[in-house]
């Protein structure tokens, strides 16, 4: 069988079988609705948190970037999973003894006070909508890839699918269904990765192969071989870096201090039977990720290595058919500079702008590009994003495992998409609709609401995935920037901190939100002349600011705090509460 | 001691083991991984620069210990403490 309708056959197999889970866990409470009832098992539970977090971007992205960023790409690395630490340490057994149902939840109770929940709501939805959107265009770049459909019909599809099982099951029918999306991807992850491993270097386990002898008689280990072919191809060497020490220090964390603060992860530990089930499950979780993750380096390297061999000095007529086909997608294109029909690869872009083609070839048989060309020698341009799901094709792998990606890739971004949404609708229903403006909803009315919520929030998410505003992929990255200078602090102060009082935590949080997207806005939107080293605050880049406005929530509610009212004395019993395990019921006390 | 005693010496000790941990994941990934990469990175480990691959590698099975670790430790001072859930 060909390769597309071995992929027709995985995503329809791998669809079916979401669709018969969801239709098996249905929804029959808000409890249900919101966080499965509280009776999902640790690990599963973990399983799901982590499909739920490897979002397209993890299964696709990732291991591209840091095959072109090196060293520098371990911020990624260290980030996503770090912040694993903080959640499983400060806030996941807390919140789970608070036992309520979503962020906003707590902050409101917390703070007594109903600006502060709004102010929650207002994050989440920010954080939330900026990454569902590139989820939905994940879906999208999939299905145009590998199913030869309009991106339009890829993400009417996905959408079609989510409404299906988010509306339908809720937060059940979420969870087992992420179980079994997360066991298709690190399959479809893991099963190239070993054969590329074996391939060059004969070492089944990718982790181990990262570090062993290439199996090209050379005596170089993969890392001293691809640190050599970049110096001489004028690159620096693949083990250092080239940002500077600040930036990778304030990058890393916020990405760390805003994954810990990201409510649909947040979530995820509402969902557990027990407070001690909530800290062993957030392990479970990072064991699950730490699986993709720790094999995204080898992958990475291994794919620079082997696009380096493949298509430095090689004449373009000899090019294998993967290179041809992603030049005919538009992630490719090459520009014969000196006219010898020969690709060189060199650092540097080898045009100005994405590339733009003319409908001509050259005389070599490349797509002509119009885009005026830069000084450098390089002559390639290549899309980070393709190198995962271009792996198998770079190897020669059979054609089932190219399918298999593909399906992994569709499942890693629908986990995603549902968790999203699912935070959404919950904060719509039950801490806008229910505990802000309608106090009366029985159960049954308020779970429509959330079922309403969730359609309407799927809609907006696919409308963006359609037709992204040219902004959606650059703020992405930022939405962890946002949730480290708002929700993060603030769940942590409510917690360790008997004195924060509402006026504090109300002031913090606006102060983190407004600084973090006022830099990020003047960066990207406002000033991108300036958006380098000399202009930027300390060195720090936008990616990293979000360390910098948590810092600064925590010091403007420490000083508005002393000079406030303090704490009333009930909410000092409920802070003594959450503090023991003893006493968590079923996640709902209202 | 009495309940209330016995709460905030539970709470003590939490926050020390916290605190402990917190400090090793600050070593293995800002530390080795970003401060002291360069000079770590002189050392091979297994083929790896050794800062690179705490970068990379060890800081990530370095933060799945921490979490076994953190949540076995707690389990063991919320019976001592006599905090501990009843198990439904």
């Amino acid at each position: 069988m060909d390769v597309q309708t071995l992929t027709y056959l995985f995503v329809g197999a791998s669809f079916a079988l979401y669709i018969g889970i969801a239709i098996a866990s249905r929804a029959a409470s808000t409890s249900d609705f919101y966080v499965a009832g509280g009776h999902v098992h640790p690990v599963a539970n973990g399983m799901a948190t982590a499909a739920d977090w490897m979002s397209a971007a993890s299964f696709i992205s990732m291991a591209g970037i840091i095959a072109f960023l090196g060293y520098d790409g371990s911020v990624y690395l260290m980030g996503w999973t770090g912040g694993y630490v903080l959640l499983a340490l400060l806030l996941a057994p807390y919140l789970r003894k608070f036992g309520e149902f979503t962020v906003p939840d707590f902050i409101g109770r917390r703070y007594y006070s109903g600006t502060a929940r709004v102010v929650a709501v207002i994050s989440l939805i920010v954080v939330s909508f900026t990454y569902v959107a590139g989820q939905m265009r994940g879906v999208g770049i999939v299905f145009s890839q590998f199913l030869d459909v309009e991106i339009t019909w890829g993400v009417i599809i996905g959408m079609g699918v989510v409404f299906f099982y988010a509306v339908l099951g809720g937060m059940k029918g979420i969870t087992y269904t992420q179980v079994a999306q997360y066991c298709v991807l690190i399959f479809a992850y893991l099963v190239p990765a070993i054969f590329i491993s074996m391939l060059v270097t004969g070492v089944p386990v990718p982790q181990l192969g990262l570090g062993a002898t290439v199996a090209d008689g050379s005596g170089l280990s993969v890392l001293e071989k691809l640190d050599r072919v970049l110096v001489d191809l004028g690159f620096g060497p693949y083990t250092d870096g080239s940002k500077s020490t600040i930036d990778v220090f304030a990058i890393t964390l916020a990405l760390m201090v805003g994954t810990a603060g990201l409510p649909h992860v947040i979530v995820r530990f509402f969902t557990v039977p027990h407070v001690a089930d909530a800290r062993r499950s957030a392990g479970y979780a990072l064991v699950f990720i730490a699986l993709l993750y720790t094999t995204a380096p080898a992958v990475g390297a291994f794919a620079r290595l082997n696009f380096i061999d493949t298509v430095h000095d090689q004449a373009y007529e000899s090019m294998p058919g993967w290179f041809k086909s992603w030049e005919d997608v538009g992630l490719i294109g090459w520009l014969d500079k000196n006219a010898d029909g020969v690709i060189q690869y060199a650092p540097g872009a080898p045009f100005e702008g994405l590339p733009t083609y003319d409908d001509a070839r050259g005389s070599n048989g490349e797509r002509t590009l119009v885009n005026p060309p830069t000084d450098s020698a390089n002559e390639v341009y290549v899309d980070r994003d393709i190198m995962v799901l271009a792996n198998p094709e770079i190897a020669r792998l059979p054609a089932w495992v190219v399918a298999l990606v593909a399906a992994g890739g569709v499942a890693a971004a629908l986990s995603t998409a549902a968790g999203l949404l699912l935070v959404i609708s919950s904060s719509v229903s039950h801490d806008l609709i229910r505990n802000t403006f309608a106090r009366q909803l029985t159960d049954r009315q308020e779970l429509r609401y959330a079922r309403i919520a969730a359609a309407v929030a799927i809609g907006v998410a696919g409308y963006l995935g359609i037709n992204p505003p040219g902004f959606v992929a650059q703020v992405v990255a930022f939405a962890f920037g946002l949730a480290a200078a708002s929700l993060f602090p603030a769940i942590l102060m409510g917690i360790f901190s008997f004195r924060m009082n509402k006026e504090g935590a109300v002031a913090g949080m606006v102060t983190g939100l407004v600084f973090t997207f006022a830099y990020i806005v003047y960066f990207k939107f406002v000033a991108p002349e300036h958006n380098h080293e000399g202009y930027w605050w300390f060195g720090i880049s936008p990616e990293g600011i979000g360390a910098v406005g948590a810092a600064l929530n925590f010091a403007t509610a420490a000083v508005v705090s002393r000079f406030t009212p303090a704490v009333p004395a009930e909410i000092r019993t409920l802070v003594d509460n959450i503090r023991v395990p003893r006493g968590a019921e079923e996640p709902h006390m209202h | 001691m009495n309940s209330q005693e016995k709460g905030r010496a539970y709470w003590r000790a939490n926050l020390k083991l916290s605190a402990v941990l917190l400090a090793i994941w600050f070593t293995v990934s800002f530390g080795f991984g970003v401060l002291l990469v360069e000079p770590l990175n002189r050392i091979d480990f297994f083929g790896f620069p050794f800062g690179f691959w705490w970068a990379q590698q060890g800081s990530i099975y370095v933060f799945i210990v921490l979490i076994f670790v953190y949540a076995f430790a707690m389990r063991r001072l919320d019976r001592k403490y006599d905090v501990d859930e009843r198990e439904g």
